[in-house]
């Protein structure tokens, strides 16, 4: 029976998974930033070697990895020019004029990726409409070969205004490059993000071409070595917006692969939620430097179309560089193991965003970090096991941890140590807690009957308290939690989204017009995933983007079945008041965008279901002082190791339960149960859904 | 003695209400109709004690509101004492002098009940895009040609909507289901806020905000006096002179500084315009203010104890302080100049932190049909107001922001969107070469926009635009910003303020203002000059003659200028 390949590649670590039927074989290894590839292979041959299959057998490999992010962020991508509309070559740069913050007088704005001396004016000019108002003079492209010779540059994008509504000027460009520049590569705005407003645009398809040569060499390095090794089935790669998709596009649009592996993990989430009959969810993914949390309603992520690489300025909204392209909405902030306290010059206790990262990490791992974190409160709290952290590979030094906690935190704000550890602990959670609401908010979803699925690194320890400060139902903690990303990649369907902007009102649709543009964007899409994909087993979703006339900001409107005025209209009031409340009026709606997706349908890829029967309350292997956020006070809390629990085993808080990358804490008043799947449900004892050992819940 | 505990939950409370103003305010912005508020951020929301005292506001929103907002719901409640306000009473108004200084802004207060007591008060401000009179802009004469006033008085009283004031105000604007829509938006923010306050009393077990409350401002104005102790006592003067309507205007400054007071007075300045350009005080208090907080205490969140450490004057009667019924529907032109005074002046304080001048006021052009189609018959009429920016003042250590919105915190909107809803074209918008103020560190630049007509036809263009005659002037040696100019391409030049047809064919030209540069130009990093040379930020001329480039670094470029 053939077996499926995953590989994530993050930052530090490079995860694999063999899935072979029911079985699943894991690894993490250490990522080779030399040639990334390289750990890709080291990791593959470990799980091979471990589950003992070969090569050959296997049925796809799918793979994910943060090297387009990395590059942008560390600034490491090809030298880029960009060829755009003459008048406007400041676009990209100028932005929105604003400020993010308003009484920091030295922010900085983004810094483009491609300088002022390579953003290169070429004579034409379109309407909004598409029409030409000015041809485009090949010898005003000409004109630039020189300095793009001389300043070194290896890839170009091109970004015209209105290109979204006639891509003409631009593939002229390319073809003028193809025949006189052959070694340039080329990426065009109206291919990368067909869509209106030029910053945003402009902002994508840069970053698009920044990336696209290191991608381009990294995929055919890989391509070459996985067939060297024996392997003949194809590779698809996961991209932002929650679909897979194949090698060739990956090359072509590298930037869409931003964000795979949070993908990965709300993916998983998504699948969980569909196989454990949770409807309404948060996701909730911890880590060393932030936080993410993804709202996850009837098995469906939030999907949206907006995205900002880079925030460099406190994970601030508009300290990074915008990229229009499809991802799964999730809000980031930068709380995670690693972030780091201090008491500001109110005496008021900050966690994060600053984090102390995986090196020097925090002051307990002992590699010279010197400001305690959010970890170093979780040891002190009794919440991890000093030995037995990362699998026992590292011994935390939990005197160090409590040293700094007392300098930075407990001396400046007069508490003990304890109860220091457990403020770190508390402002985090309520920074979480905040950023939730704020986001369920935005999003015009409620707190209310929501369940939390918890993975990532430092999420178990952390999500009953989340939990409790949301009044969440019921937590889940995953199997596998720690490679959770790669097995969301094994369950991630394909699929392709594309857009184009066509500016419309309601009163004037122009169904012609609509009509070609949905069966160009279908052709788009199916070119993409008609190769790997069934072709009879697809769905087609369309939407458009609308918004009350001379408004700031679209909502998407599904459009499933008939297309006339009055339906779009009810249709768009429909999501306008489950986003805000209400409606307007008569107002005119305009429609500014229109996005056609096909995707995989979910069948072939779903968890099998999982069921969660309360048989027996287990007792514990050993007890463990932990700090007890309720009675704030030392109590004492069963220690359990999660491999050798089985389904329907039950835990009653306040209890720890240890497995290799992470420790799931259950709180007081808590009880854990154990599912048949290997995921750990825990709820809280006075709620509805209560674990009664006997009961089937 | 408190407890290590009760610490822990006071700092928690405080944590809590800034995230729940936050909420508040992102509600608001969502929800708002006019497209000021939703693009801009042009609002402000926060949650007060029952004495009127602020706790805590919202970080979004525009810096206009601070202050201004802050002091009103004292206002309110001087009108509606604290034991006459019932569960489900709302409070409004738009009075210039009791809100935030426009007729435009309209603020609700909301009393929020636990178990039958008033435990606190959410306000929230923001703009609504039209309240009748003359429309927004600085012509009127008086505040009564400017639209319509609403004294504080009720929205709900127990819940019922006064449907007369209601009925009162759609008969009085130009855009009555957008006005009804903000009303409604600020009135459901403020709910938002008073569910999410009870819900954290609840899980703190607060009976009231007393204490919590006692503990934000005592903190605040704590750490306030701190600042300002730390800087030495005396009195600084400083003075700026811009275009004005017709003629110009004087801003004069004194910021006196003794112990752990910090005090802003603006005698010496202007008097009231006859034009809409009055600022009511306020809106001075809010502006001048937020350049205090610029650089002094800028981490100390806005409360009452923060804000009153900073008291602000002017004389009665002068244009930052002008009296009803003095005209101030453009009250932002002049308002948004008083950072840069009061930087002038804190300058001989903290000559370390302070800024030069910058462009300051936005451009935000009012383009229009031409009556009458411009002489192109069955054109669809137009209405669009984008905005632009100018140049920041050099900071110290650093460059200005080329083309970024200071002290206003609104965003622009994209050129493509523009000509997708207006016949427009936008023939340029770049980078005005030279328009930064030469310095060791140099000013923002300005900007080049070039507007046409796609069909050919005239348009109209409404301007209130500032430094054309008097530019942002430079710091410690640094040169001035290069004045902003608005001329039709090859033909007539325009005054920065009022309205003109650009005639069929035309294309208008829009130079908006650089920021001033800081410290000797000639001092400036050689390589730092080879960059802005390059980049065509600078001129050859300028690389030569101002910051003294040697030829030899010169060579001619065959870049894109």
């Amino acid at each position: 029976m053939p077996y499926d390949l995953a590989v994530d590649i993050g930052g530090t670590f490079t995860d694999v998974v063999l899935q072979d039927g029911e079985t699943r074989t894991t690894i993490k290894v250490l990522t080779t930033s030399e040639d990334p590839a390289d750990g890709v292979m080291q990791g593959i041959e470990e799980v091979l070697r471990r589950s003992g299959r070969h090569p050959g057998e296997a049925r796809v490999m799918i793979h994910g990895t943060t090297l387009a992010t990395n590059a942008l962020i560390e600034r490491r991508g090809a030298v880029t020019a960009l060829l755009t509309t003459e008048g406007h070559r400041d676009a990209l740069e100028m932005a929105l004029e604003n400020r993010f913050e308003q009484y920091d007088l030295n922010i900085d704005r983004p810094v483009p990726l491609v300088p002022r001396m390579l953003r290169l004016p070429v004579v034409e000019r379109l309407d909004a409409r598409g029409e030409v108002l000015v041809d485009l003079e090949p010898g005003s492209v000409r004109r630039w070969y020189g300095i793009l010779g001389e300043q070194a540059v290896t890839s170009v994008a091109v970004g015209f205004l209105h290109a979204y509504a006639n891509p003409a000027h631009e593939r002229a460009v390319a073809a003028l490059l193809a025949e006189e520049m052959p070694a340039l590569t080329v990426s065009l705005s109206s291919e990368v993000c067909p869509e209106i407003r030029e910053y945003e645009r402009l902002s994508t398809t840069c970053a698009n071409a920044y990336v696209k040569p290191l991608m381009s060499r990294y995929l055919q390095s890989l391509a070459e070595q996985f067939q060297a090794r024996g392997f003949d089935c194809p590779i698809l790669l996961m991209t932002s917006g929650g679909g897979i998709t194949t090698l060739e596009t990956a090359r072509e649009f590298p930037i869409r692969l931003v964000e795979s592996g949070p993908a990965g993990g709300a993916i998983l989430a998504a699948r969980l939620a569909q196989a454990g009959g949770y409807g309404k969810v948060l996701a909730f993914d911890m880590g060393g430097t932030t936080a993410k949390l993804t709202v996850i309603d009837e098995g469906q992520p939030l999907l949206s179309r907006s995205f900002e690489v880079d925030r460099s300025y406190r994970f601030r909204k508009g300290s990074g560089l915008p990229v229009r392209i499809p991802v799964i909405e999730m809000v980031e902030i930068g709380a995670g193991g690693g972030s780091i306290a201090s008491v500001d010059a109110l005496g008021r206790l900050q966690v994060g965003p600053e984090s102390a990262g995986s090196e020097p990490g925090p002051v307990s791992y002992g590699r010279g970090g010197q400001a305690p974190t959010v970890t170093d409160a979780d040891l002190m709290l009794g919440r991890i096991d000093p030995a037995g952290f990362a699998g026992g590979r590292l011994v935390l030094d939990q005197p160090a941890a409590d040293r700094a906690l007392e300098r930075a935190v407990g001396a400046p704000m007069g508490l003990d140590t304890n109860l220091a550890a457990h403020a770190v602990s508390e402002v985090v959670n309520e920074n979480m807690a905040a950023a939730a609401r704020a986001h369920l908010g935005e999003w015009g979803r409620g707190v209310e009957d929501r369940d939390l699925i918890a993975f990532g690194g430092a999420a178990p320890l952390h999500a009953c308290l989340l939990a409790k400060k949301l009044k969440l139902n019921r937590i889940v903690v995953p199997a596998d939690a720690g490679v959770g990303s790669a097995v969301g990649f094994l369950l991630a369907p394909v699929g392709y989204e594309v857009v184009r902007s066509h500016y419309m009102t309601l009163d004037r649709l122009d169904y012609q017009a609509i009509d070609s543009l949905m069966q160009e964007m279908e052709a788009e899409a199916m070119a993409v995933v008609g190769a790997v994909a069934d072709r009879n087993a697809l769905e087609v979703n369309r939407r458009a983007f609308m918004r009350y006339l001379g408004q700031g900001f679209e909502i998407a409107v599904p459009l499933d079945g008939v297309l006339d005025g009055p339906t779009l209209r009810s249709r768009f009031e429909e999501h306008y008041a489950g986003l805000y409340g209400r409606t307007i009026g008569n107002l005119d709606v305009e429609i500014l965008s229109w996005t056609l997706s096909l995707t995989e349908s979910a069948s072939r890829r779903t968890l099998a279901g999982e069921t969660v029967r309360a048989l027996r309350i287990v007792k514990p292997v050993s007890e463990r002082p932990v700090f007890d956020v309720i009675s704030a006070a030392e109590v004492s809390a069963g220690c359990f190791d999660r491999p050798t629990l089985s389904a329907g085993d039950c835990i009653a808080g306040p209890a720890l339960i240890g497995e290799a990358q992470t420790t799931v804490v259950v709180g007081s008043g808590y009880t854990a149960c154990v599912g048949d799947r290997g995921s750990l449900v825990i709820c809280a004892d006075d709620s509805a859904h209560a674990h009664r050992p006997g009961d089937r819940t | 003695m408190t407890t290590g505990r009760e610490k822990l939950d006071r700092q928690l409370v405080w944590n809590r209400l800034l995230a729940i103003v936050e909420e508040q305010a992102q509600a608001l912005m969502r929800t708002a109709f006019s497209t000021v508020v939703r693009e801009a951020g042009d609002l402000s929301a926060g949650v007060f004690s029952t004495a009127g005292g602020m706790l805590a506001q919202a970080v979004t929103g525009t810096p206009g509101h601070v202050n201004a907002m802050a002091a009103s719901v004292g206002k309110f409640l001087r009108v509606h004492p604290l034991a006459g306000l019932k569960p489900g009473d709302v409070l409004l108004t738009n009075d210039p002098w009791d809100g935030t200084g426009h007729l435009n802004d309209f603020t609700v207060v909301t009393p929020v009940f636990r178990d039958g007591r008033c435990v606190a008060l959410f306000a929230a401000t923001s703009h609504i895009a039209d309240v009748g009179g003359r429309g927004f802009g600085p012509d009127a004469n008086d505040l009564f040609e400017e639209g319509i006033r609403i004294p504080i008085g009720y929205l709900y009283r127990q819940g019922e909507r006064d449907e007369t004031l209601l009925r009162l105000i759609r008969a009085n604007v130009r855009d009555p289901v957008t006005a009804e829509g903000d009303l409604h938006s600020l009135t459901a923010c403020n709910e938002l806020g008073g569910r999410a306050l009870l819900e954290m009393m609840d899980d703190f077990a607060l009976a009231d905000l007393a204490e919590a409350g006692g503990f934000i401002v005592e903190t605040s104005r704590a750490a306030m006096a701190r600042e300002i102790a730390a800087l030495p006592d005396g009195a600084y003067h400083h003075e700026m002179t811009i275009d004005g309507y017709r003629s110009p205007v004087r801003l004069a400054v004194e910021i006196s500084i003794d112990g752990e007071r910090l005090h802003v007075d603006f005698s010496g300045s202007s008097p009231r315009s006859d034009a809409g350009i009055n600022v009511p005080l306020p809106y001075t208090q809010a502006y001048a203010s937020f350049g205090v907080r610029c650089v002094v205490g800028n981490e100390v969140p806005n409360n009452a104890g923060s804000l009153g450490a900073v008291t602000v004057s002017a004389p009665e009667g002068c244009i930052l302080n002008a009296l009803p019924p003095a005209a101030v529907s453009a009250r932002h032109s002049v308002g948004q100049m008083l950072p840069d005074v009061v930087l002038g002046a804190l300058a001989q304080v903290v000559p370390g932190l302070v800024p030069a001048e910058g462009a300051s006021c936005i451009w935000n052009p009012v383009f229009l049909s031409a009556p009458g189609g411009g002489g192109n018959a069955g054109l669809v009429d137009f209405v669009t107001n984008p905005i632009f920016n100018g140049g920041t003042g050099a900071r110290p250590g650093k460059d200005g922001l080329s083309t970024t919105a200071f002290p206003s915190g609104v965003r622009t909107t994209s050129t493509e969107i523009n000509e997708a809803t207006t016949p427009l074209v936008i023939w340029r918008k770049e980078y005005r070469t030279d328009s930064g103020g030469p310095g060791r560190h140099r000013g923002g630049l300005g900007q080049v926009i070039e507007v046409g007509h796609r069909e050919g036809a005239a348009f109209v263009v409404s301007r209130m635009f500032d430094r054309i005659g008097h530019p942002a002037r430079g710091r410690f040696g640094g040169g001035d910003g290069a004045p902003g100019a608005v001329y039709v391409k090859g033909g007539a030049t325009l005054a920065g303020k009022g309205r003109d047809v650009v005639p069929p064919g035309g294309v208008l030209v829009l130079e908006t203002p650089g920021g001033g540069g800081m410290g000797d130009p000639t001092e400036r990093a050689e390589a730092a000059v080879a960059l802005d040379l390059g980049a065509g930020l600078i001129s050859g001329g300028a690389a030569r003659s101002i910051y003294g480039l040697k030829a030899d670094g010169l060579e001619p470029e065959d870049g894109p200028d």
